[in-house]
């Protein structure tokens, strides 16, 4: 055996609950040498996680591991008995998973969690376990290695909570760790200190790795070579630098094209960008007891202004906590603001969404990030779509359902969808109707809060072209609230950039390159880069650093 | 090998599938239904007859299930029974879940005060025995069946309000409510569209689990002899005015025992074995 892991033709199945039985993994092959960092990307649903899973002989409850070998280690994971295998789980294979937040047991110590493997397997005294895991929170360079053990998880940020979960796996000396997605979940400049972390730890232990990610520039900085799954099977197996240089098999070439957002042109609209659509003056607002100046106590928005023009778009980008979300609820009225004026088509608004009038309410729209909770799980597309049409223009039966269709097509999604339930679509299509929704106001204004950040890299572009082709045809304007840098540049007119709920910068898309504010530059200079030296070469600011990367 | 056996012992119609123990059990409900409508036309004897020469006496022809302490037809007395058990409960759970469900939407979706104020009230409604509360209230204006379904209602709305509030809660954060709201939807759209499509299936669960509590309570009050008057008789009243054949083991004592069980056990197993939505795309 040349390999520590040798994957032959693997086979999974599901059952669906009407008896059916669906391949997910259709023969997927692949090797892992000693101490190499191996990716597996690919859209959700792709079966990168399954595939990954599987290495530990681990199937979800109601999939099976039909058919092929899984050597690790010279043992074939497929065909131990369970006990055999939950000895190899920890000691040999560890896995360290997406939401370290999720995983920790709130109500223990992380140093009682970390050293745990080590007392199940009795690997050696719990003494010695806890050096050796302040060596392992020292080498992940977590702040204060000696105490961060004695605290409880909500006690330490999500980024270092994600690192003590690679500790875990690490204490019992894995000769593979599988990593599902570490990173997804948090604020880039946290994501870089947690890839660094890991890449020095992986490389001094010659740990053999498999990083599932749907990111392709994370995977670019970590990953020796890239597997490409798509429906299950391999579509293409490389060299990261092969893979990002001369990928051949066209899915590959799409999540590539992904990357390079086309601009977007200015509009031909002779009207657009001269009228002011919305103006924000001063805008405050948090949550907490009120104070005597009439204030709440925490304040999530401080004193923001913007203005938004028409068939213009704006951005606002920021990291999570740093009020974006809240801002778009205050301007759609949902919280209302504590100080602060809202003009809106040349009209001031009530703070309040409830005060408003309803023409007011239909011109300015807020499409949700989750669409999975912002689509009434009860009821049909078709039923979601017309509740807007029936209750702003009173549309009959035949006019909804006409209009419905119209709609469906202006979203790129097929009619038959109508019939169908939220559960019953795709991340993306369900996106798409929640959009729609929004449409179906006839609104002037579409508050966009994050709508690509649960979506896959191809299809939240996919999305984003929607949205641009769609204001070209009506002339919309949006106020987009994205943590994602790239999204942002490719459809916005103005960058608005958040900092702890305060306004620090606003600038055109073709200067982000040249950002004038620092925190504006860490947060700019903190996005992957294709480039698989990126994360090596990378150099910045320690001073920046500790003052604006909170985590 | 238990995966394989619960595919195999579910059936599909429909777009969904059952099993036979929810099955059997919504059968047995509905031979209870179909006696509670027709029992009037298919009794052997009126119920206040005395057809027997003897007390207790045991099944014999023409006497299927014998006959009471006074010589009654018991087949009679237990069919017309079921009339009453089952008219009464369903007619006091139906109020008692239908005002519950609806405030409790009502506070979930409103909040502020009036969800204070309600739920304090309800919380105060709950804290009283509802065994002394049936007896208080009997006692006071005597006891009719609109009285005895009043009673049975408010006794169990709390319940049936709290079940509903908490439910409602979860859905209330979510995101499309959210939408709806800022569309400008009136409190009854958000309720009747929005939340109660949502909380349906736990709720007609809980219709389910409720209409067993006071069939129960209801057979309790009767067999203190504060439910139905004589010679009207429910399945409670039944049992009590026969516990004196026990030492027998006449019929007429264990017989409207059978009948209490059969039905609340049976819609006990018909809620456990609802049959399940197939959410398989493609079958």
């Amino acid at each position: 055996m040349t390999n520590l892991v040798e994957v032959r033709n693997l086979k999974i199945e599901a059952t669906t609950d009407a008896g059916r039985v669906v391949d997910i993994i259709k023969g997927v092959s692949l090797d892992i040498a000693d101490g190499e960092i191996v990716a597996l990307i690919g859209e959700s649903g792709s079966g990168k996680t399954t595939v990954a899973l599987s290495l530990m002989g681990y199937a979800r409850p109601g999939c099976r591991i039909t058919g092929g070998e899984i050597n690790v280690n010279g043992k074939d994971m497929a065909a131990l008995s369970e006990k055999e295998r939950a000895r190899l789980r920890g000691t040999d294979i560890a896995y360290v998973p997406q939401s370290a937040a999720a995983s920790f047991n709130p109500s223990s110590t992380i140093m009682e969690q970390v050293i745990e493997v080590t007392r199940i397997h009795k690997l050696m005294p719990p003494e010695q376990a806890r050096r050796r895991a302040v060596e392992l929170f020292r080498a992940l360079s977590l702040p204060d290695p000696d105490g961060i053990g004695a605290r409880y998880p909500h006690q330490v940020s999500g980024g270092q909570l994600q690192r003590l979960g690679a500790a875990m796996a690490l204490i019992g000396d894995p000769k593979l760790v599988i990593f599902d997605e570490p990173t997804t979940a948090l604020d880039v400049t946290t994501q870089i200190d947690v890839l660094k972390a890991f890449k020095s730890v992986m490389r001094a232990g010659g740990i053999a790795g498999v990083y599932v990610s749907h990111d392709l520039a994370v995977v670019a900085q970590i990953a020796d070579r890239i597997v490409v799954l798509k429906g299950g099977e391999v579509q293409e197996t490389g060299t990261t630098g092969e893979i990002l240089s001369t990928a051949q098999h066209p899915y590959t070439r799409e999540l590539l094209a992904a990357f390079e957002p086309k601009r977007r042109q200015a509009l031909a609209d002779a009207d657009a960008g001269k009228k002011e659509l919305l103006r924000i003056d001063n805008l405050t607002a948090g949550y907490g007891p009120v104070r005597d100046d009439g204030l709440p106590l925490v304040r999530a928005v401080d004193s923001v202004s913007l203005v938004v023009e028409k068939g213009r778009n704006l951005g606002v980008i920021g990291e999570s906590g740093c009020g974006k979300s809240t801002l778009a609820r205050v301007i759609a009225g949902i919280h209302p603001a504590a100080a602060g004026e809202i003009v809106f088509d040349g009209k001031e608004l009530e703070r309040a969404a409830r005060k408003r009038g309803q023409d007011q309410l239909r011109e300015m729209q807020i499409v949700f990030q989750y669409a999975d909770t912002a689509l009434n799980p009860a009821k049909p597309v078709e039923d979601i779509i017309s509740r807007p049409l029936a209750f702003y223009h009173g549309l009959d039966r035949q006019a909804r359902s006409k209009r419905v269709d119209e709609l469906l097509d202006m979203v790129r999604l097929p009619r038959a969808l109508r019939y169908r339930h939220p559960s019953e679509l795709s991340g993306g299509q369900k996106q798409r109707v929640n959009f729609a929704r929004a449409l179906a106001a006839d609104p002037k204004l579409i508050i966009c809060d994050e709508i690509t950040s649960a979506l896959d890299t191809v299809v939240a572009s996919a999305v984003i072209e929607l949205l641009k082709e769609l204001q070209r045809e009506l002339g919309l304007s949006y106020i987009f609230i994205s943590h994602d840098l790239s999204v942002v540049e490719a459809i916005c007119d103005q960058i608005m950039v958040m900092y702890n709920g305060e306004r620090v910068e606003q600038i055109t898309p073709d200067k982000v390159k040249t950002p004038a504010h620092p925190y504006s530059k860490l947060l700019f200079s903190s996005v992957p880069k294709l480039d698989p030296t990126w994360l090596d070469g990378l150099v910045r600011d320690p001073a920046l650093v500790s003052q604006y990367g909170h985590r | 090998m238990t995966m394989a056996r619960a595919v195999s012992s579910r059936r599909s119609l429909l777009g969904h599938s059952y099993n036979l123990v929810g099955v059997v059990a919504s059968l047995v409900i509905l031979a209870w239904t179909l006696v509670a409508i027709f029992a009037p036309y298919v009794i052997p004897h009126p119920i206040g007859d005395i057809v027997d020469d003897d007390y207790f006496g045991p099944m014999r022809q023409g006497l299927w299930l014998g006959s009471d302490y006074l010589g009654r037809d018991m087949l009679s007395r237990v069919l017309m029974g079921a009339r009453y058990t089952v008219g009464i409960s369903l007619a006091a759970v139906s109020i008692a879940c239908f005002s519950g469900v609806v405030l409790g939407m009502i506070a979930a979706v409103t909040g502020g005060w009036l969800d204070t104020c309600l739920s304090r009230f309800l919380d105060a409604m709950n804290s009283i025995p509802s065994k002394l509360f049936g007896l208080v209230v009997v006692a006071a204006v005597g006891s009719s069946i609109p009285v005895l379904i009043l009673t049975l209602a408010v006794i169990y709305i709390p319940g049936a309000y709290r079940f509903a509030r908490a439910l409602a809660v979860n859905i209330n954060t979510m995101d499309f409510m959210t939408v709806a709201r800022v569309r400008g939807e009136s409190t009854v759209y958000l309720i009747g569209s929005e939340i109660l499509p949502n909380i349906i299936r736990p709720v007609l669960a809980d219709f389910g689990l409720r209409f067993v509590f006071i069939v129960l309570l209801l057979s309790g009050l009767s067999f203190l002899g504060l439910g139905l008057q004589p010679p009207l008789a429910d399945w409670g009243a039944l049992v009590r005015e026969n516990i004196g054949g026990l030492p027998f083991a006449a019929p007429a004592v264990i017989v409207p025992s059978l009948a209490i069980a059969s039905l609340t056990i049976s819609v006990n197993l018909l809620i456990d074995n609802l049959p399940q939505k197939i959410r398989d795309r493609d079958a």
